[in-house]
């Protein structure tokens, strides 16, 4: 028999009727006693079945172990060593598909909470790194410094995109005393963390921090650079870089292809997603860039950015949010968490519906969608039971503003200039194991090369071919 | 990003020629960049009116629609701007044709300048019909005339060259020359137009349309518009199109999306 678990500590959070009003984070995070608590019902299982569903192999037992030992510093030391960007991935990964999943405590239904366990220790050191900064920042100037000085002698990598798989490539490379300069085509690095996910899931703040911690690495990051446009692959060779990694991510948004998807108040989850993150429309009129949200509110899809669509309409004020799914709750690949978070706020959710056609009114503005109610088949390629629609079903739904998020794609402007590398019939590009793409010197890695997933993911592939791109340049 | 130069050329419209080596580098006919008066400021797209890879300058000529325009007005030479991305947009494709029409209105006229320059290199014979609503208002006619065989002006008002629309010059053209290809640059009701003359009489025409951006690079999707039935994006497949399968109507309603918002912040700044 083994000793009674106790229940799985909550995380506090704002109350959903506050929360739909602002943009502050939802989850408050665990207080130290919390965490200490949460940690000590870690059983430390020899076999550690948590570690193997870690995408990057994070020694989960032992941190927690720390933790447990109020040692947070180690712990955070430990985190480190396998996650460069552990407050992020605290916050944002899918731990009941991976860590939590294979937690032994899962088949009493309480698996431990590592991923709040993760974001208590990154949020703690960063916070110590904050009250410590007067002396780290000049370890960190002293290191920069050392690193400038030495920049020219260091072998140059070009990383293109400064998303999650950006990042980590950049500051694992570092780490190994390479200079790297990272191309990032927005005004802003982080990729979907900075334009996508929304601060009341991932606080700006926190991604700023991060972004800071590699830079002081000694990582030169330029924006406002399109790379395919003001600078070709073969360019940056030409310019000393002795590898190229390709990281930009799946930014291609895909619409439905029925009739009045470009009325008026028709978004993709791209741009109004873009809108509010990165040019800070919630603002509006403090700030210039605008965004119109009416009472009504459609999102169509079910993955994280349709939840992050809708709760971001709500927050600016929308009266009523759907979100219109073709397949049934079962199926939806947003987070479990996020799902219950959203319900919570009052997300009204239409499962098994599909959109045949946007109607509009004479000014072109949006004005209402006709869906056909599904039911579920057998299951198609990806596993999932395959919506098929039930004839004369048509119903309507009334809006002001619809928002897709049926997915993205692989963007070609830069693959398309590039014409040696090899991409597969979707577009993304084709790599082996650890990242290494048709063309030599040019690895790769993320959702350009994935397609869409998860940031944990892309930090995993980043790692594998930091350690490729290390031994490449080696032997060049 | 620094302002070198900034020129008045009329009481809506100012030239600036910014510090860009890079840009210049790569500048083409037809590209265009986006630009960030301030740090919080909105992604504005402006076209690249010329460039100078030796100087490493390049020129946007900017007509004050609204703030962000306004906001860049304010700037002096010698400022920074907070930060301009680009070459973005395909380059115009130019091949030598006979005889190339290059209409530009408003503003246009700055936008359409160096295609008309391109095609003038390229060796062909280049008559050009730029408009404004009034003298005042015209800009870059030496720059049209240098590059041009033929230079043709209308004012709506009529206070210098012919009073009426470009259209019309063209349709007078058209009935004395024999024309290979037409471009155009200007308001989306000015191209419109020019598609209509031109669609019976089968002459190839692209218009360079400037719908709603923000991202600039494909990314979002607000630059929508639809040609021939399919849904382009402006920033990456154009913003050069057939003119004649472009649906102008669309462009113009889309364009318009935010001009209650445009209000409320131009009141409270
Ligand atoms: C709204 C939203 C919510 C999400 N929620 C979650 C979640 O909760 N958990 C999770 O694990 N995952 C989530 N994801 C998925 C996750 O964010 C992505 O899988 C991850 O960001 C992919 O990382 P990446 O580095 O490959 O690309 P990205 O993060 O997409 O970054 C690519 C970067 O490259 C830049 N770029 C593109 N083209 C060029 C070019 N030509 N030149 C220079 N730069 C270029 C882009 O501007 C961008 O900054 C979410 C995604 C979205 C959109
Ligand atoms: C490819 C392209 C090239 C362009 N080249 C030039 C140029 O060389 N010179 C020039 O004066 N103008 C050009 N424009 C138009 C210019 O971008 C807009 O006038 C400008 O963004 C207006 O911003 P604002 O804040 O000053 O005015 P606002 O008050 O925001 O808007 C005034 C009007 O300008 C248009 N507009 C607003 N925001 C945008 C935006 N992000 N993108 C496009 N249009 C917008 C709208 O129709 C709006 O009603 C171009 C547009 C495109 C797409
Ligand atoms: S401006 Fe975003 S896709 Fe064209």
């Amino acid at each position: 028999m083994p000793p009674k678990i106790s229940p799985r500590q909550e995380i506090p959070k704002q109350s959903p009727r506050e929360r739909s009003h602002n943009f502050n984070e939802v989850a408050l995070g665990y207080a130290q006693q919390t965490a200490v608590a949460e940690a000590k019902r870690c059983l430390q299982c020899p076999d550690q079945p948590c570690v193997a569903g870690c995408p990057v192999g994070i020694d989960i037992p032992g941190f927690i172990r720390k933790i447990a030992e109020k040692n947070f510093a180690a712990a955070a030391k430990i985190l480190k060593e396998k996650n460069c960007l552990p407050a992020i991935c605290g916050r944002v990964c899918p731990q009941e598909d991976q860590c939590e999943k294979s937690c032994i405590l899962t088949q009493k239904n309480q698996p431990i909470a590592i991923g709040y366990l993760e974001r208590f220790v990154a949020d703690w050191d960063s916070q110590n790194r904050r009250s410590d900064f007067g002396s780290l920042q000049s370890t960190e100037n002293r290191e920069q410094k050392k690193y400038s000085s030495a920049n020219c002698k260091r072998p140059k990598v070009a990383v293109v995109g400064s998303g999650p798989a950006g990042l980590t490539v950049a500051g694992e490379l570092a780490k190994l005393g390479y200079y790297i300069v990272i191309f990032e085509a927005l005004h802003l690095p982080g990729g979907v963390l900075t334009y996508g996910i929304p601060g009341f899931r991932l606080p700006k703040e926190i991604v700023r921090q991060e972004i800071e911690y590699v830079k002081n690495l000694g990582v030169e990051v330029k924006t406002d650079y399109v790379i395919g446009k003001i600078k070709t692959i073969d360019e940056l060779f030409s310019q000393e870089f002795k590898a190229v990694y390709i990281a930009i991510g799946a930014g291609l948004p895909e619409f439905m292809g029925i009739a009045g998807e470009n009325l008026i108040g028709v978004y993709s989850a791209n741009e109004f997603l873009t809108r509010v993150n990165l040019m800070k429309a919630y603002l509006f009129p403090r700030i210039a860039t605008p965004i119109r949200v009416g009472r009504r509110v459609a999102v169509v899809g079910g993955g994280d950015v349709a939840l992050d669509s809708a709760r971001t309409a709500l927050r600016l004020g929308a009266e009523k949010v759907y979100i219109v799914y073709r397949r049934s709750d079962e199926e939806m690949p947003a987070r479990a968490e996020e799902f219950k978070n959203a319900i919570d706020e009052g997300i009204n959710f239409r499962f098994l519906t599909q959109p045949m056609k946007i109607i509009g009114d004479e000014k072109r503005n949006v004005r209402a969608i006709e869906c056909l109610r599904m039911k579920l088949g057998e299951p198609d390629a990806s596993g999932r039971r395959r919506p098929v629609p039930i004839a004369g079903s048509n119903f309507v739904i009334d809006l002001d503003t619809l928002i897709i998020a049926i997915g993205t794609g692989a963007n070609p402007l830069l693959t398309s200039s590039v014409p040696d590398l090899e991409l597969n019939e979707k577009g993304y590009i084709k790599v082996d194991v650890e990242g290494r793409t048709s063309k030599q010197g040019v690895f790769a890695g993320g959702d350009i090369v994935s397609g869409s997933a998860t940031v944990i993911a892309a930090m995993g592939m980043a790692k594998r071919a930091a350690l490729a791109i290390d031994s490449y340049v080696k032997k060049i | 990003m620094k302002i070198l130069h900034k020129k008045r050329l009329n009481k809506e419209t100012t030239l600036y020629d910014l510090e860009l080596p890079e840009i210049a580098g790569k500048a083409e006919p037809g590209q265009f960049v986006i630009l960030r008066v301030d740090a919080d400021g909105e992604r504005i797209p402006l076209t690249i009116a010329d460039f100078d890879r030796e100087k490493g300058t390049i020129t946007i000529v900017a007509q004050e629609a609204g703030a962000t325009t306004k906001l860049l007005s304010q700037k002096k030479a010698g400022d920074e701007l907070a930060g301009v991305s680009g070459p973005l947009g395909r380059p115009v494709d130019i091949i030598k044709k006979s005889r190339v029409v290059c209409i530009g209105g408003g503003v246009g006229i700055a936008c359409v300048y160096p295609i008309a320059r391109a095609y003038n290199d390229a060796g062909s014979e280049v008559i050009s019909v730029i408009g404004a609503r009034t003298k005042e208002l015209l800009i870059f006619e030496d720059e049209m005339r240098r590059v041009s065989k033929e230079l043709l002006i209308t004012t709506d008002d009529g206070s210098y060259g012919e009073k009426g629309f470009v259209t019309d010059c063209l349709k007078r053209l058209l009935t004395r020359a024999k024309v290979n290809l037409v471009f155009t640059v200007g308001p989306a009701i000015m191209m419109a137009e020019v598609a209509r003359v031109t669609r019976p009489l089968n002459i190839d025409t692209w218009a360079g349309l400037n719908p709603l951006m923000v991202d600039g690079s494909g990314m979002c999707g607000a630059c929508r518009v639809s040609v021939d039935g399919k849904m382009k994006f402006a920033c990456v497949d154009g913003p050069h199109f057939d003119a004649h399968q472009i649906d102008f109507e669309e462009l113009i309603a889309r364009q318009k999306m935010y001009q209650k918002e445009e209000k409320v912040y131009a009141s409270q700044n």
